[in-house]
């Protein structure tokens, strides 16, 4: 095992994040509820310098020699890309949380804490080339995830949210560790490279397959798949909303992360096994999603289920991934999605002011006469999520579809298209209840880091839809080379 | 300068933008005040936009404007800044424009140059190997966000923009009143936009960017007032009918780009004229469904149904959109794929036949209506079919030249007829006018100077024009039905006779004669302000002047058409024989003699039996054939046919339709191309009714109620989601065990 002095400095990011959540955790110690503000911008700054170490080693030219620390983690492009998104979505968490933490009568720094240490681990997810260090730092996020779930926990919902998530989050790890161990005890290696080595399709066994299956059902729980996905709506609807909004980005798009680079790395040679499975999976996921978003009259469950037919869409893209749009479409996608559904919960997250939920669809009647700018982003937001130009959303979708035409399964880019119309009712009955619904009167009132967080999400979905080019640009370099 | 051509449609999209924030803003701080003011027990203020001072349904305003009178005189927030930003933001683009045409050149732009400005790569768009091009190896695709000017895009953008200046400035008399002043002119702004996007875009994309764009601008000005039923409901028909001939435009466009792999003016086109034999087999289905992209925005027959509708918008989007404007789009677009419908016999043939029926079938209903707004729409809808009959005998430059002395003449009646109405406090009833003449002189003379314009008296734009229409279709060849060119131009002879007849009607039942009104209404005519006057006297120059630019006959006289020659792009290996034929110059001598006669013919008809015989005769006439003048004035019950046909029909009897369907396609496809054209518009409302309805509605409905089944899945124990996911990978692996 061959280690160098850049390879910690490739690390960079890594490190100063976990110091970073370990500054927060003893800090909150010393400062009182009433100036925890102070840890809303504590953890930008800090993501902020993350960023720019980011860009530091993203320049590095060390980064051309491969794998790292004897071929634990590797930081390619691919690996940046999902950790500048991870980064992302942590900023917009964070954001988002200042003045709903505030509120809240729970400690403020150890959540700012816990959201660090969880994009660490999305952090580690992204660039882990080995099976050892990808397990670990799944279950570094995980962990962070399931206390965060349960940061209410003087609320039953929010403690039941964390107890099903951590029931089952063990279970399917269990699931996934069952797969690696077979990949492993069957081929003597944990290291992707080696493994795409060594299982180059000729020796497809069925003992291969099962483990290959085990990894994709562990996989699958984490991206929140049907038949995987049951815990979705529970522990969206339970937790506190911000987190919510977390999850439905963060460790989806650092679960995407491993399994695009599993299964497009180590086993693109056994597409002929898991392909088929990969699309099923795929249709059952839009339609199941879309179908039962109908039937919620609960927001946050609505985007539960909304995002499992997100998670479906994006599959295609890992199913098309020889093609040329395929992993670029999943990246686009990723990117798209994190912005416009974020920006939907920061909404969400904007209207639950004091004393008043934002639980239902119901709640959000009269919105545009209340707050007209609020309304108008939400609609572009809807717009995006539904896929209707000129936002991400449908450049996202249209490069997904795209790889699955030219994969060959144009039955299931007609489903996912048949779905996307589906969902436009659903996403529209909130539209609708913005604009054409009389509703209560109050003011709302403006918090400008979360002002912030719906600003950059607007932009970005816009940009991306209006003015394509240059981000697509940047993310067809982010496309990992096959070993 | 002509580098900064995109600043044309950025000018109206800024004015927009800041329009639409500040009626936000004051909109907002007066709703607050009406908030404040009704807590304190005074009568609240409605925050809605109070009904306007004169407008479209006469009993509904003067009930409301004298009950509302305060509110409608209440000072308007912010009306100098929209007045401002909402004309000089059109103004500014209407000189851009000259300044980028001249930049490029006139003379270079009637060589064929056409400048292209890439903003940027709009869609990096990758082609599926399977989307195959006829000619040229399948590659890279994209679409830019590009602004093509050219000969073509040059006429429009001049015609355009300084129509639509001059009626933004009669709006800020004509609108003065309104309450919804600033969203007005944030619509009209944002109208400009789209319009310009339509005509500058480089490529089918953008064109139908900006397709939707009008069409969304119609809709929300149609629909104005939308307080009232009428408007409300015109409004969702112009929307509903254009979106049938949307559908068929997009099916066009999916065409287009399937046959060669872009949508590019500057790729499509030299490659189906460097290459006519191996494209044309496909054109006629693909021209097709773009005629019925044209026939839904341009009214024609059978979708013209809404622009008759639509007049229930505010009187100047009359003038600019349903008539100027976007309703010629439809021609603009049929005249920009000229090379492929020239390779399309067929689908030229269809073009000819619906525009000459369009024109006669209008005509015809405009002599029986009393709404001098509904006069004006017919008459609209009418001339238009002129349009598509001279592209559809090929003579597209023809088409162009009439859209463009059209937009002067067109534009003239309808801003003053909005004069008129606005000087008779709102009253649309021509049977209720009279005598107007020496009471608003400026408006007399301008409207007699464009009626006389568009009924062709010689000299006068219209004049050229139409004679230009009339000798194309007389020289025109159909192949397929060689008699068909002397019938259209007989049709179009009649129909020029009939213009010139319903249009004096017009004249001498509004102007002429005594003032049937009450005399209470008499005494508050009063001629209108500046701001609406000259905007009607430049237009009515333009009425006279405008057709000197087409002069026939004359060496060097049809400047329009060597400026416009370009489009024609000359297809390879083939003859001119589609171009217009050069007529012999006594033919064309006779031709024009002709429609000097019709138009002579109606307008001493309509004298005789209007201004002199106070319709005595016409009186006689319609209770001789009362069945024919009840078809006429009720327009050949259309409305009702499809209201049973479409709109009961579907809802009552779908499965009969389905067979209905069904027969009609199979049958158009064997019978002509005629009932293509029906049948895709059958198709495209079947499409939306089944299909895209009754996906979202059905699934919805349905699935509330059967999906509830499935819901019982999510039961909350963490031990069944446990059992699910167990259950999951079972199947999983028994995927992989049954089909590896």
């Amino acid at each position: 095992m061959k280690v160098q002095a850049t390879d910690w400095l490739l690390l960079s990011p890594e490190l100063f994040l976990t110091a970073a959540g370990m500054i927060l955790l003893a800090s909150s110690v010393f400062v009182g509820k009433a100036k925890e503000e102070l840890f809303g911008f504590l953890s930008v700054l800090m993501l902020g310098i993350t960023g720019v170490l980011l860009v530091f080693v993203s320049t590095m030219p060390e980064r051309a020699h491969g794998p790292i620390l004897g071929g634990m983690f590797v930081v390619d492009n691919f690996a940046l890309f999902f950790k500048f998104l991870v980064l992302l979505a942590m900023v917009l968490t964070v954001l988002a949380s200042v003045r709903f933490v505030g509120e809240a009568p729970y400690p403020g720094g150890e959540y700012y804490a816990l959201v660090v240490f969880s994009g660490v681990g999305m952090f580690f997810m992204a660039s882990g080339s080995n099976l050892i260090s990808i397990y670990v730092a799944l279950e570094l996020m995980a962990l962070a995830s399931y206390v965060l779930a349960g940061y209410f926990k003087g609320e039953i919902k929010s403690t039941e949210a964390a107890l099903k998530y951590f029931i089952l989050g063990a279970f399917s790890s269990a699931v996934l560790l069952y797969g690696l161990s077979l990949v492993y005890g069957l081929g003597g290696k944990m290291g992707l490279a080696d493994l795409a080595r060594l299982y180059t399709g000729t020796q497809r066994t069925n003992a291969i397959a099962l483990g290959i299956l085990m990894i994709l059902a562990g996989l699958l729980f984490k991206i929140a798949a049907v038949p995987f996905h049951l815990w979705t709506p529970d522990v969206y609807e339970g937790s506190p909303t911000p987190v919510t909004a977390f999850f439905s980005v963060g460790p989806k798009v650092a679960a995407y992360a491993i399994f695009a680079r599993i299964f497009y790395v180590a086993f693109p040679k056994f597409q002929a096994d898991w392909g088929l499975i990969v699309a099923l999976v795929a249709a059952a996921t839009m339609i199941w999603g879309n179908l039962a978003a109908l039937l919620q009259t609960n927001v946050k469950r609505m985007f539960a289920y909304s995002s499992i037919a997100h998670a479906g869409y994006a599959l295609l893209g890992v199913l098309g991934f020889q093609t040329k749009f395929g992993m670029w479409g999943v990246l686009v996608y990723l990117l798209a999605y994190t912005l416009m559904n974020f920006g939907a919960f920061a909404l969400i997250i904007f209207l639950e002011a004091k004393g008043y939920a934002a639980e239902s669809v119901s709640d959000f009647d009269g919105l545009a006469k209340r707050n007209m700018p609020a309304a108008v982003v939400m609609l572009l937001f809807l717009l995006s999520l539904a896929g209707i130009p000129p936002t991400a959303g449908f450049i996202g979708k249209y490069y997904l579809f795209t790889a699955a035409m030219d994969a060959g399964y144009a039955w299931l880019a007609i489903i996912a298209v048949l779905a996307s119309a589906v969902s436009l009712f659903y996403y529209f009955r909130i539209a609708a209840a913005m604009f054409f619904t009389d509703g209560v009167s109050a003011k709302i009132p403006v918090s400008y880091a979360l002002t912030a967080a719906v600003i950059i999400c607007a932009v970005g979905t816009l940009v991306i839809g209006v003015a394509p080019e240059s981000v697509l640009d940047v993310l067809h370099r982010c496309v990992p080379s096959k070993y | 300068m002509k580098d900064l051509l995109w600043l044309v449609p950025l000018f109206p999209l800024a004015g927009f933008l800041v329009n639409g924030v500040l009626y936000l803003i004051s909109h907002r701080t007066r709703g607050e005040a009406a908030d404040a003011h009704g807590s304190q027990g005074a009568p609240a203020l409605a925050a809605a936009p109070a009904p306007s001072v004169h407008g479209e349904n006469p009993a509904h305003t003067h009930a409301g404007s004298s009950a509302h009178d305060p509110a409608g005189h209440s000072p308007i927030p912010l009306k100098t800044a929209h007045t401002v930003v909402g004309t000089v933001s059109v103004g500014l683009s209407c000189v851009f424009a000259f300044l980028a045409i001249l930049d490029v050149g006139i003379g270079r732009l009637s060589e064929g140059a056409a400048h292209v400005v890439t903003l940027y790569r709009w869609l990096p768009l990758g082609v599926n190997q399977a989307v195959g091009q006829v000619h040229g190896p399948a590659g890279e695709w994209f679409v830019d966000a590009a602004f093509r000017l050219d000969s073509l895009s040059a006429l429009m953008i001049a015609f355009v923009t300084f129509v639509g200046f001059l009626i933004h400035v009669y709006s800020v008399g004509y609108m003065g009143h309104e309450e919804g002043y600033g969203r007005y002119f944030a619509y009209l702004n944002l109208f400009m936009f789209s319009m310009l996007l339509l005509v500058l875009g480089a490529n089918f994309l953008l064109l139908f960017v900006g397709w939707e764009g009008v069409g969304l601008c119609s809709y929300l000005l149609i629909g104005y007032f939308y307080d009232r039923d009428a408007a409300a409901d015109a409004g969702k028909k112009a929307f509903v009918v254009n979106r049938i001939g949307d559908f068929g435009f997009i099916l066009g466009i999916f065409g287009i780009f399937s046959l060669f792999g872009s949508l590019d003016f500057g790729k499509v086109f030299p490659a189906a004229a460097a290459h006519p034999s191996a494209y044309a087999p496909y054109l006629t289905l693909v021209c097709l469904c773009l005629f019925v992209g044209a026939c839904g925005k341009s009214a024609q027959f059978p979708l013209y149904v809404w622009l008759p509708d639509a007049m229930a918008g505010p009187t100047p989007v009359s003038a600019l959109i349903h008539a100027a404007t976007m309703v010629t789009a439809g021609v603009y677009m049929v005249a920009r794929c000229n090379v492929l419908f020239r390779l399309s016999p067929d689908a030229l043939l269809v073009v000819a036949v619906v525009g000459g029926f369009t024109a006669l079938f209008a005509a015809t209903i405009g002599v029986a209506q009393n709404d001098i707004k509904k006069v004006l729409a017919y008459s609209t809808v009418s001339q238009l079919g002129y349009m598509f009959l001279a592209c559809g005998v090929g003579a597209f430059v023809a088409g162009m030249f009439h859209v463009m002395t059209h937009a002067f003449f067109k534009a003239c009646l309808f801003l003053g007829s909005g004069s008129v109405i606005h000087a008779l406090g709102g009253e649309q009833d021509i049977r209720k006018m009279g005598g107007l003449a020496s009471k608003i002189p400026v408006t007399y003379r301008t409207f007699l100077v464009a009626t006389l314009a568009i009924a062709g008296v010689p000299l006068l734009a219209g004049f050229f024009s139409k004679d230009a229409i009339l000798a194309a279709a007389f020289e025109a060849h159909f192949a397929s039905a060689p008699w068909l060119g002397r019938v259209l131009w007989a049709a179009a002879l009649f129909t020029a006779g009939l213009t010139a007849f319903y249009m004096l009607r017009l004249v001498s039942l509004t102007f002429w004669g005594k003032f049937r009104g009450g005399t209470e209404q008499e005494a508050q005519i009063h001629e209108s302000p500046r701001s609406m006057t000259v905007p009607l006297i430049v237009l009515a120059f333009l009425s006279v002047v405008g057709g000197y630019v087409g002069i026939p006959m004359v060496r060097g006289g049809d400047r329009i058409g060597e400026f416009l020659h370009p489009i024609l792009l000359p297809l390879a290996g083939a003859g001119a024989h589609t171009a217009a034929h050069e007529a012999a110059a006594s033919t064309e001598a006779l031709l024009m003699a002709a429609s000097v006669a019709a138009a002579a013919i109606g307008l001493a008809l309509a004298y005789v039996w209007y201004a002199k015989g106070e319709g005595a005769v016409p009186a006689r006439i319609a209770a001789r054939f009362p069945g024919v003048y009840r078809a006429v004035s009720n327009k050949y019950y259309v409305d009702e046919a499809y209201d049973s046909v479409f709109v009961q029909g579907l809802a009552k009897g779908g499965g009969r339709f389905l067979w209905d369907f069904d027969a009609t396609v199979v049958d158009g496809a064997v019978n002509g191309t005629r009932h293509v054209t029906v049948g895709l518009s059958w198709l495209s409302s079947f499409f939306d009714q089944y299909v895209v309805d009754g996906l979202v509605n059905g699934v919805a409905n349905t699935l509330q109620a059967g999906f509830r089944g499935f819901r019982r899945a999510q039961t909350g124990r963490v031990q069944n989601y446990a059992l699910v996911m167990g259950g999951g990978l079972f199947c999983l692996v028994a995927v992989y065990l049954l089909f590896r």
